[in-house]
């Protein structure tokens, strides 16, 4: 096991787009990579609907993981105004709602890196309606994060961790 | 919805109509069809989607799709013919 990390992490901010947050896994990989990216220097924020936010808020009273929350409809509108951009955007996809605004997020911020994690019980059915430009990470995942981590640390070139 | 659960609305297709189904739906059945790009706005929200996002309109009718992150997305149609005239100003019409 290496512990070293590639030169060059130079995502200076990040906005993890979250969806529906009826399953599982979806809360744990967030935070996993608020955690991650934040340690290498990411401005992090999260976006999402109401309830996914206060599950967040409740998981990290202290934002230690996740300092930025921004209500999904006010992020999209800082982003189509131009007041908001990032170098990374992340969104998690678990069902067809998902992969729209990600395919929104691709159009808006068409320098960043765009990448869809797709998870959930069917997330092949979910990707194959992808057909815009972006990185795919693909688990079958609901309750079990650990794939779904380790494929993370793969495209993200993070070195196996036990945190 | 926001602001559009506050409008007049009638829900075209079924929850759980997928994206596709919604823009296919608009192009088969409306004779006038205009296309924007995600982030325009309709009823004050802003469009989510997968560009060209078809509007079908029929009069003073607007019908679009309405992505939220846990139902999927709505096809509406709303009455507005001020809205209605303001895409044919700004959108691109199918040709």
């Amino acid at each position: 096991m290496t512990t070293e990390e590639p030169a060059g992490h130079d995502i200076k901010n990040a906005i993890l787009l979250l969806g529906c947050p009826e399953v599982p896994v979806q809360m744990a990989i967030a935070l996993y990579m608020a955690h991650n990216l934040q340690k290498r220097g990411t401005v992090v924020l999260a976006t999402g609907n109401p309830s996914v936010l206060n599950l967040l808020k409740v998981s990290d009273p202290e934002k230690h993981y996740i300092p930025k929350m921004l209500v999904l409809e006010t992020c999209i509108e800082e982003v189509v105004k131009k007041k908001r951009d990032c170098d990374l955007c992340v969104v998690f996809a678990h069902n067809d709602a998902a992969i729209q605004y990600a395919a929104t997020m691709g159009y808006l911020l068409p320098k960043s890196r765009l990448v869809v994690i797709a998870f959930g019980r069917t997330p092949e059915v979910v990707v194959e309606t992808i057909t815009f430009p972006c990185e795919k990470i693909v688990d079958k995942a609901v309750h079990n994060p650990m794939q779904l981590k380790r494929k993370i640390n793969e495209a993200f070139g993070w070195a196996a961790s036990r945190t | 919805m926001g602001c559009i659960e506050n409008l007049k609305y009638e829900m075209i297709l079924p929850l759980g109509a997928s994206f596709r189904e919604c823009r296919e739906y608009v192009e088969k059945n409306f004779a006038e069809v205009w296309y924007v790009d995600p982030g325009y706005r309709i009823f004050d929200e802003y469009i989510i989607g997968l560009p060209p996002i078809a509007l079908g309109l029929d009069g003073g009718k607007i019908v679009f799709p309405y992505t939220k992150p846990c139902h999927g997305t709505y096809l509406l149609r709303i009455e507005d013919a001020d809205e209605a005239d303001r895409v044919r100003k700004t959108a691109r019409k199918k040709k």
